[in-house]
């Protein structure tokens, strides 16, 4: 699948497209197909997305799994500071990244 | 330390004011992203990982207790309870805000601090000594120098759009403690045969993906005459320096390529032209900035008597503290580097509490060190046992400076999206591997990037571990024998990478064949430049 | 050439186009040239008195050698008109006119009301540049000052 993901204008923090617009969790994210590029173009334009870019991921039993290691890295947050992910109560969620 | 006048505190003012301004029309969709960024890379703010990153400037590395204060209250107004110190003295904050940024610059303007330069294409901040000041073997301190320069570098209307960033780095020692020879410019203020005092000029060192080692330009610039030659090598720069290609375009390849002869001609040439030009302030200005920094009033007569029985506080003093050039005083440092911990990283918390014993126990100065460690310059020995009781509860008396477990580790992938690999895990397993050995063998310098940005400094580390990608999974690439002092030299790759957990043992057996080869007192680096490269790679690689 | 649209000069700009360098050589009553980024600014100091209007073009902000070239201008004697044309941003109008530009020619036009600010924005600088601004270090020296330290 075609994932777009950014980062938020003004908060900085790690979107993911699912389709209406960012979420914060990339297992919203939806596959934005031969779209991805007109839409990555007028939502940067409209401000709802910062340096957005177009990434290759896949569904698994797990939910959605980019392909490259920093960018499940920027979906779970900072892997030595499990209480600063998104899953501070997960102790496995590291695992995940790698 | 320096203190601004109402000069120095206009021109950070106005800086907020100007960066304010420019987040406004960001965010109002008046000023496009790609005319946003290089305007706050030079206010240190970075689109990173997870967030916007904020690098806040350290002067030369050195602040008082409340500017260290404000920075720990940083953290916990503006960021998630925490800050990270940095190779190039500065500290960075993970999870900063755009629209809060102008008032994070405003609150640090209150303290006499900034984020200017701290990223861009433009002159970054200067670095120097972690010990100028209270050394006993500088000629003189350093810093006025870097304060003289930083007040040059600043805003310069002809420097803010350099092919690349500029790094400079000033020291007054021969001991090297800052890496001089690996900057962009290093400066060394030395003595001439006549007893003057000026500066050695050493153009077009780095790390990076093409690491060198910066040749001496100049032997001797007169005082008077440091800022129009300095303006000199900036300007054939930004004129030759290679603006086709991003990885090409930093002045030791200008150097390098132009060759150091012809490059010091075109220096030259340009410095008798610009000596003409008024550019360079009076003596009596860097005058001015060197009474800003004069001894402390240290107690005549204190007693350089230390009482030792405490083994726990012995074994710090011996690692952690350095002779001073006065009696009856220490310099201190607080290592970032608890065992598992990550290097450089210290909470709100832990920060406040070395403001504040700065403010008790070190004249109320503080100085950061480019090995992501914190140092009190001035304390008392009769202080230092309080000192170190109070650091130890606040799990920042960790007895490691130098040994294998003061690792210099880049934030890498967990943080950084430059990154091939994570380097903090690896720093971790390395810090618990050795915790029980470091004493043992000694001092050694590892450090670790996460990518051939080398913001870790791998080329120099005695022990260098460079980050790689290998078809989307983490590897490690082993250097040996790098060194970042007097003797310069870079790290050389011992062969294949290797995974997380290779990389830990391959680093292990080279301690081990080290500790079965050394001679005496040799270190790490003395044995290795001894007997050479083969004897490792052998026990590493079979 | 470019018309400017902030211009600081009394005098009237001149209507001639801007030549390259290398063809300003053989056009002995040429008075006008466009300096591009590769160029060498010094090879137009033996005209530097013949010269009514350089233009210096930014193809690219943040392509810095322009600032150099303007200043070499300046600091050979030139006086004529300095102009700043192509990648112009408002955001650097006030450093091209400290580094010795005296006219904007942006390829996109500005807002006035932001150039303005960006005109008027620092009260003191740091740096002698040769625009006529007493850097920081010169009115310290006069004791220009409240010499306080704050807080």
């Amino acid at each position: 699948m075609k994932i777009l993901t950014g980062n938020d204008l003004k908060s900085g923090a790690v979107t993911w497209w699912d389709g209406s617009g960012w979420s914060l969790h990339v297992e919203d994210a939806v596959d934005a197909g031969d779209q991805a590029e007109t839409i990555l173009a007028a939502e940067e334009a409209a401000r709802r997305v910062n340096s957005g870019y177009i990434i290759d991921g896949e569904k698994t039993a797990d939910g959605v799994r980019p392909a490259h290691i920093k960018d499940r890295i920027r979906a779970l947050g900072p892997t030595v500071r499990p209480d600063l992910t998104l899953k501070p109560a997960d102790p496995n969620a590291g695992n995940w990244v790698i | 330390m320096y203190k601004y006048d109402s000069y120095d505190q206009a021109m950070v003012d106005t800086r907020v004011e100007e960066f304010r301004d420019q987040v406004r029309r960001r965010l109002d969709g008046t000023l496009a992203e790609e005319n946003f960024r290089p305007l706050r890379l030079q206010n240190g703010l970075y689109l990173q990982l997870h967030a916007y990153m904020l690098r806040v400037a350290v002067p030369y590395g050195t602040l008082n207790s409340a500017q260290m204060r404000m920075l720990g209250d940083i953290a916990d107004k503006y960021d998630r309870g925490y800050g990270h110190f940095t190779t190039r003295q500065n500290i960075q904050y993970n999870w900063i805000k755009l629209d809060e940024t102008p008032d994070i610059l405003a609150d640090l303007a209150k303290v006499e601090m900034h984020a200017i330069q701290t990223s861009g294409n433009c002159i970054r901040n200067i670095s120097s000594d972690q010990y100028a000041g209270a050394a006993a073997d500088e000629l003189i301190d350093p810093r006025p120098y870097a304060e003289l320069l930083r007040q040059w570098s600043s805003f310069h209307p002809e420097f803010l759009h350099l092919p690349r960033k500029f790094k400079i780095a000033v020291i007054a020692s021969a001991t090297d403690r800052a890496a001089m020879r690996l900057h962009d410019i290093g400066i060394e203020i030395v003595k001439n045969d006549a007893g003057e005092i000026g500066a050695a000029f050493y153009v077009g060192g780095g790390m990076g993906r093409t690491p060198m080692i910066a040749p001496l330009i100049r032997e001797f610039v007169p005082l008077d005459q440091l800022i129009t030659y300095s303006e000199a090598c900036l300007r054939v720069y930004n004129r030759h320096g290679r603006r086709d290609n991003k990885y090409k375009a930093r002045i030791k390849i200008l150097v390098h390529e132009m060759g150091k002869d012809e490059y010091t001609r075109q220096v030259e040439e340009e410095f008798a032209h610009l000596l003409n030009q008024g550019i360079e302030p009076p003596l009596a200005e860097l005058e001015r900035i060197k009474a800003h920094f004069v001894d402390p009033a240290y107690e005549a007569g204190a007693s350089d008597d230390l009482d030792r029985s405490d083994p726990d506080f012995a074994l710090w003093v011996d690692r952690n503290c350095h002779a001073h050039k006065q009696a009856g005083y220490v310099i201190a440092t607080v290592s970032l580097k608890p065992v598992g911990g990550i290097p450089g990283d210290a909470s709100a918390d832990q920060i406040r509490l070395m403001a504040d014993l700065a403010k008790e126990y070190s004249f109320d100065e503080l100085r950061v060190t480019h090995a992501q460690n914190i140092v009190f310059p001035h304390v008392r020995k009769a202080d230092l046992y309080a000192l170190w009781q109070k650091l130890a509860a606040a799990d920042l008396a960790t007895a490691n400076l130098d040994l294998i477990g003061d690792i210099i580790a880049c934030p890498g992938l967990d943080y950084c999206s430059l990154a091939n690999a994570r380097s903090i895990p690896l720093a971790q397993k390395l810090s618990e591997r050795f915790v029980d050995k470091q004493e043992e063998i000694g001092e050694l310098k590892l450090k670790i990037s996460g990518c051939i940005n080398a913001c870790g400094h791998h080329h120099a580390g005695h022990i260098g571990i460079l980050g790689v990608d290998r078809k989307g999974t983490e590897n490690y690439q082993l250097l040996l024998g790098g060194c970042e002092g007097a003797d310069t030299s870079l790290g050389k790759i011992t062969g294949p990478g290797f995974d997380e957990n290779g990389i830990v043992d391959a680093v292990e057996k080279a301690t081990e064949v080290y500790l079965a080869k050394r001679e005496d007192g040799e270190r790490f680096l003395d044995t290795y430049r001894r007997i050479g490269v083969d004897p490792f790679k052998e026990a590493i690689y079979g | 050439m470019v018309e400017a649209q902030f211009r600081f000069r009394s005098d009237e700009p001149v209507a001639d186009p801007a030549v390259t360098v290398d063809s300003f050589g053989e056009q002995t009553n040429a008075a006008a040239v466009r300096l591009e980024p590769g160029d060498d600014a010094r090879d137009l100091l033996p005209f530097v008195d013949r010269l009514k209007l350089v233009e210096v073009n930014f193809p690219a902000f943040t392509d810095g050698r322009g600032y150099s070239a303007a200043r070499i201008l300046r600091e050979a004697g030139y006086e004529g008109e300095l102009r700043a044309v192509g990648a112009v941003f408002v955001d650097q109008l006030g450093v091209l006119r400290r580094s010795g530009f005296d006219s904007f020619a942006p390829d996109q036009a500005i807002d006035p009301t932001d150039a303005e600010a960006v005109f008027n924005r620092w009260p003191e600088v740091y740096q002698a540049t040769g625009d006529g601004r007493q850097p920081i270090w010169a009115k310290r020296a006069q004791g220009n000052i409240s010499n306080e330290s704050n807080g």
